[in-house]
This record gives structure tokens, sequence and C-alpha cells, in this order.
């Protein structure tokens, strides 16, 4: 652990018009940790995700970024190249809808490779070689390698999906409710996964979910969004068992107990 | 010179060949990149080779002489009637000889005869965007091709390799111009890539349909892509061509009957008939020389 924080967000608001998608958070975060953003839908999680990973540009506020050279670097004055750059390398995004993140058309070998061809690997042993490594990392048979996505299952397409997105050694992953559509199983084989790649890489993620006990089981710190504002935020444990502000004690009142 | 009268000299208005020659010579400057224009409408459809003819058009003077070829004949449809269009609203010379053209319009093929310094070789290019199938938002290649990013164009080499066990695009192979960007060479068979290299002839591609056009200006790095252990390599043939013997060029198959017959012949017809007229003999070729059983009137 450095005694510098990866990312550095403060007062980060975005409008649409009159409407608020999300005002004034503000917060740090450090390597390796995982943070969730939790609430309910049209809380400005998403919106928060987006402005973040430069997706979206902010109305108003600064996030800076470490960069490896230990640099920080304010994300909203970088060219397009540059973020784009980094959007492949540095970072990864995972998408709720795998559709979203894959090239659906493609074999799941060049899906996972096309970062790698992306940053100019031009040897096509080690290419695949790479996806196969990979592939096996998040539990798909070797021999799925030259089939599409559309071919398997919503599970696998999502662990598709982390593996390419791990596949350049990224430092900071976003992922925008990682486990949403999959029936139980399948999700608490993903979130066993998630955990044991996010330890292992010392990955930094900040993950954005509705699910409580995603958001319990994956992360070390979590803000409560409401409105598009943080209503309370801290250790996962403390917020989960003691929550303070009234919203998250609905939150938290609010999940069903089998 | 009473054809010509009712239109303008080459068909177009000089304020819409002015626009085109500003964007040629856009595209000249920027070797590869794709420059919009206000493709007009021609008298025949899209898919033709509107876009070749417009560039045509533009440059074409008086003094040209012109040749015209479709898959590398001089004599299919396509080409007769680009050739015969030029010479109604433009009263140019034409060629079907490659050596003595000064603007060569072609579909598909780079003849085989070596260009020269001071030729202009037009191309009708269907679809200019190399990563149109990969990337079908064309808000998103413009800003591939702006941010040089390249990586996805590997992603169909890497896709070819994985179900064919080698680099199976064998037209329309993607190059790179001048170290930066990617281009559509136009699907001429990847066999004429290495024609495009450093070619002293002015190569430039009309697109009408998609309204672009770009360029390649003469002794311009064009490099096919390729990894670094699946090198790029052109097709090869294991007969020579059955008319005229000749190796080491582009063939076509040719159906002879309803019985699996068929021969290979080279695409280029003008590279053919010299060969023929030079005494090169092929095994299924005719006991007189080809260009001049044509002359013979039909029986």
């Amino acid at each position: 652990m450095t005694d510098e924080p990866l990312l550095r967000v403060s007062a980060l608001s975005k409008f649409y018009g009159s409407r608020v998608g999300c005002e004034n958070v503000t917060f740090d975060l450090w390597p390796g940790e995982v943070l969730a953003v939790v609430g309910e839908s049209g809380s400005g999680k998403t919106t928060l995700l987006n402005c973040l990973s430069t997706r979206l540009l902010p109305s108003s506020g600064t996030a800076s970024y470490r960069m490896r050279d230990s640099q920080f670097r304010e994300l909203y004055r970088m060219s397009e190249a540059e973020r784009r750059f980094l959007m492949r390398t540095d970072w990864g995004f995972v998408h709720q809808n795998p559709a979203d993140g894959l090239r659906m058309t493609v074999s799941a070998g060049a899906n996972v490779g096309e970062r790698l061809m992306a940053v100019g690997d031009r040897h096509y042993g080690k290419i695949r070689a790479t996806a196969v490594d990979w592939l096996s990392r998040v539990e798909i048979d070797e021999d799925r390698i030259d089939d599409e996505p559309r071919a398997f299952s919503g599970g696998m397409r999502q662990r598709l999906q982390i593996a390419r997105n791990l596949v350049t050694g990224p430092r900071l992953v976003f992922m925008d409710e990682p486990t949403g559509g999959l029936d139980v199983s399948v999700q608490a084989r993903l979130l066993d996964l998630l955990r044991g790649l996010v330890t292992d890489l010392g990955l930094a993620a900040i993950v954005v979910t509705h699910d409580l006990a995603v958001a319990r089981l994956l992360s070390q710190r979590m803000m409560v969004m409401k409105d598009g504002r943080v209503v309370e935020s801290g250790l996962t444990d403390r917020v989960l068992d003691d929550p303070r502000a009234p919203y998250t004690q609905l939150l938290v009142s609010s999940i069903l107990q089998v | 010179m009473t054809d010509i009268a009712t239109y303008n000299f080459a068909y177009l208005d000089e304020q819409t060949k002015r626009m085109i020659r500003r964007a040629i010579l856009k595209g000249i400057a920027v070797p590869g990149y794709q420059v919009p224009f206000a493709s007009r409408e021609m008298p025949m459809p899209y898919g033709w080779g509107t876009g070749g003819v417009q560039v045509t058009a533009s440059i074409i003077g008086p003094e040209d002489v012109l040749k015209v070829i479709d898959q590398g004949a001089d004599d299919t449809t396509n080409a007769v009637s680009i050739r015969a269009f030029f010479k109604k609203v433009a009263n140019v010379a034409v060629t079907t000889e490659t050596a003595k053209a000064t603007i060569i319009q072609t579909r598909h093929r780079i003849p085989e005869h070596p260009l020269s310094a001071g030729q202009v070789l037009v191309y009708q290019v269907p679809i200019p965007e190399p990563l149109r199938f990969l990337e079908p938002r064309e808000t998103e290649t413009r800003k591939m091709h702006a941010l040089e990013e390249y990586g996805l164009m590997h992603v169909k080499l890497y896709e070819d390799i994985a179900r064919h066990g080698r680099i199976a695009t064998s037209y329309a192979y993607p190059v790179k111009v001048e170290g930066r960007y990617v281009m559509d060479p136009s699907p001429t068979p990847k066999f004429d890539n290495p024609k495009m290299h450093r070619s002293p002839a002015l190569q430039l591609f009309g697109a009408g349909r998609e309204k672009r056009i770009y360029a390649v200006p003469p002794f311009t790095e064009v490099v096919s892509l390729d990894f670094e252990d699946h090198p790029f390599e052109v097709q090869t043939f294991d007969q020579p061509c059955a008319l005229c013997a000749a190796e080491n060029v582009y063939l076509d198959e040719v159906i002879l009957d309803d019985h699996g017959g068929h021969m290979f012949v080279c695409s280029d017809t003008d590279h053919c008939e010299k060969r023929c007229e030079q005494g090169h003999r092929g095994h299924l070729a005719p006991e007189t020389p080809l260009a001049l059983e044509r002359t013979e009137p039909a029986q």
C-alpha cells in the first residue's frame, strides 16, 4: 500500500438541464480498495460511475488519477486520445449487460485479445496463449475459445467480459451491476470469482449495485446515494450493521429475509 | 464534337469538378485519409463505379488517354460502358494498353504491367471504411482513425487465423498507408497489395455512394497488416495461364462446359493478349493468336 490514493474525486456534480444526476460527490479511492456505491434506481449511481470513467463529462468538480508514473492527472483535462488509452490499458469497465461490453460477433478469444492487439501486440501465438490463460482463470473451457459470445450463457458472457477487461492488467475497474440479471447460484460463483481476482491482482474497483449483499461481499467501503447525493459513507460492515442515515436504515431493513 | 455539345466537358459541371479536385488534393495531402465529398448523381446506378467516374471526370483533360478495366478485363460490360461514356462526353482517346494510358479507371485489379510515373490509377470503391464490418458506427470509426486506434483491425485477422488456420482474407485486405491511416484498398485481390507499395503512379479512390475520396500519392509506403507469426502473403497459383502461360500473375477461373471443365487464365486481358502476340502459348491456346482471331468476321 502506498500513502497516496489512486483516485481523488472532489465535488463532482452532473446536471441534466435542471435535473440532478449526481451532486457534490467527494471521495478518495486507494489502491487495492473496493468501493461499493449503493442506492435505489435513479439515485445517480450510474451517472457517477459514467462520470468517473470519463464516459460522461461532469458539469463541475474534479477527479484526478494517479498514473503509473505516480503523477496525478486531472481526468477531465486529458485529451480524448489519452483518456481512451487509459480506458483500454489501466482501466476496465464491466457493464451490467455483457452485450454492451463484448463484441458479440467475434470469438471469445478475439474478445480477450482485442485489448492486447490495441496496445500493439502482433504475435498471434502469444495473444492466443494469453486468451487461453484468461479463459481458464474465469472458468470458461478452453474449447470454447473460438465460439462467439452469442453462444454463451449469461453467466459465461459476464465472466468473458471480466476476462476481456483484466487482460491488460488494469489497476482500476469500474463495475455497473456486475451480477444484475443472473440467477443466484451463478451470481454466487461470479462473486466468488470476482473476489478472488480482485484480491490476487490487487485491483481497485468501484462497484455500482443496488444489491446490498453484493456490496457486503465485495467491498471494503461503501457510499449510499439518494437523489444524486451521498447520504452516508463508511466501512461496508459499519454501514450495513449500524446504518445512521434514515434512508440507509430503510434500505437495510428492506432486504428480504429468506 | 457534336456529341458533346449538350454536355459540359467530361459530363460534370466545372463547379462540381473543382469540389472533387479539392477533395482529391486533400486526400493526396493526407495519404489514406477518407475525405468526404458531395457525390453527385451519375447516369448509372450506385455500385457501378459512380465514385471512380466522378474522380476520372474531374481529372481528365482532352489530351488524356483513358483505359478502363473491370476485374482486369477491358471487354466487360462495366469497362466498355464507362469507356464509351468518356469517349462521348469528353471525346478523349481510349486504349486497352496499360502502358499507353495516362488514366486507368479500375474495378478491383491493378494491371500486371508495371505502372510508371505520370499515370493515374482510379479505383471504384464500394465500401471505403475498412473498419465497417467490425464497428458499424461511422462516428466511432472516424474517431478510431483520428486516434489511430487500429487494434480492431487485427481482431479481424485474428478471427481468420482462429477459424481457418491462416489469414483467409483474400481481397480488400487492409493496409497501413505511410505508417498512419489504415485503408481499404477496395476489393482488389490481396495479390495486388504489394503493387501499391511505393508505386510511381498516383492512386485515387472514389466511393460514390459512400461519398468518400482517398488517395495514395506516388512512392508512398503501403504495408499490409499481419501478425509476426502469420506474415502477409499473396495468393499463389499452381499452374500458369492456360492461354499465355504467364506465371506469377493473378488468374481467373473460367468455366468451359457443364461437366466441370475449367481453365485458369490471366485476369488482366491486356497483359494476356500482349503475351499471346509475342508468341507465348498456354496449353489451351488456340492455334492463331487471339487478337488476330478477333478481327476476323464472325461466320
